[in-house]
């Protein structure tokens, strides 16, 4: 499976939920797929989905979702140690390990040669983190979003993409109507 | 006067209640400060830029937040500032050590010190720089210029301002 496949089946899983969602084509997906106010669309900023999503777990008690790559959490790496040993229950960190820079041209990722970003994580110090092959990520998603620990979950999918257009939802508009769900 | 806790305070006044930190020997006394409030969730970040995304996720979720941090990372969050606090109007309170400016002893830190306002002046983030211990009189309306106009706004405070730094 590929990214938007995999957003297609986790679609209604997280569509009552707040989700930040990564720069690039995975928003795009999404926004196309299911667009909700309850999502937080990433318009730059490469790497910074899961410190964003983790800021509002901290923040409330509402489940969040930051939905990563893996090129952008290596590009933040330090995010890992921070979620680590600031658990909080409500939080998930999904990251879509299609093993490529995805939304630039499929360019290869060191996450899909020799670097396990389970492994990392679980160095960091992250306690339970999951991985899981595509077809089988939907139920792994359900149970971390219900239970009371934190997960991370790595999801192992093939790379590829398909075409769709950018955003063109304000930034300001996308920030407001996330912040009106967060406060509902 | 005691300028880490007056400045703690007014962040606690103005009801900034996360705070994320990146150590700089000028901000020691402040950090410990920071932590040592019971109102204020401190959550040390591995990078500057890191920590604006901690920031920005807190703002959303509901609380005030700020980063204290060295004017060198100006040099590491110029891309974050711009795409994710500017873009998103988004508040920020970013209390900065502004190394390399008087009695700074490390020749390397002046050489962001030059940059430092500059940098923000193209940023178009209003810049505050405290010299003198009296400057701190203005923290608290900076911080309610901060969420009134929801944007990054720079407390640069130098080694005069910190009362220099003892002998080297
Ligand atoms: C600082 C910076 N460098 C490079 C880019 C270009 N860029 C945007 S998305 C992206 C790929 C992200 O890859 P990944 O996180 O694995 O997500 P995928 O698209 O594969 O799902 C890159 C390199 C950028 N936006 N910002
Ligand atoms: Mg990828």
């Amino acid at each position: 499976m590929i990214r938007s496949e995999i957003l297609k089946e986790i679609a209604p899983i997280i569509r009552d939920h707040l989700v930040v969602c990564n720069i690039g084509l995975p928003s795009q997906e999404l926004h196309m797929i299911d667009d909700q106010p309850t999502n937080f669309y990433m318009l730059g900023t490469m790497g910074l989905s899961s410190s964003i999503g983790f800021g509002v777990a901290l923040a409330q008690d509402k489940p969040v979702i930051s939905i990563d790559g893996d090129g952008s959490v290596l590009t933040n790496l330090g995010t890992l140690p921070t979620i680590a040993n600031n658990a909080t229950g409500n939080y998930t960190l999904l990251i879509i390990d299609n093993g490529s820079y995805g939304s630039t041209g499929d360019q290869p990722t060191y996450a899909g040669q020799k670097t396990s970003l389970t492994d990392v994580a679980r160095a960091c110090g992250c306690d339970n983190v999951i991985e899981v092959q595509d077809k089988d990520l939907g139920p792994v998603l359900q149970s971390a979003i219900d239970s009371d620990e934190m997960t991370i979950i790595v999801c192992k999918c093939d790379s590829g993409n398909i075409k769709l257009p950018v955003i063109t939802l304000d930034p300001v508009v996308i920030r407001h109507r996330f912040m009106e769900a967060v406060a509902s | 006067m005691d300028i880490s806790k007056k400045i703690v305070d007014d962040f606690v006044a103005n009801d900034v209640s996360f705070i994320t930190t990146v150590p700089c020997k000028q901000l020691a006394g402040v950090i410990d400060e920071v932590e040592a409030r019971e109102e204020i969730f401190h959550i040390p970040s591995n990078k500057e830029d890191e920590g604006m995304g901690l920031c920005a996720g807190a703002f959303m979720g509901g609380k005030r937040p700020a980063i204290i941090m060295q004017n060198t990372a100006i040099g590491v969050t110029i891309n974050t500032l711009a795409t994710l606090t500017q873009f998103y109007r988004m508040p920020l309170p970013m209390l900065i050590s502004y190394r390399g400016e008087l009695r700074e002893p490390v020749a390397c830190q002046v050489e962001m010190a030059v940059h430092t306002k500059a940098l923000l002046n193209q940023l178009n983030i209003p810049t505050y720089h405290f010299h003198w211990q009296k400057d701190v009189e203005e923290f608290d309306n900076i911080l309610k210029y901060t969420f009134m106009s929801n944007k990054p706004v720079a407390i640069l405070t130098d080694a005069n301002f910190w009362g220099g730094y003892g002998d080297q």
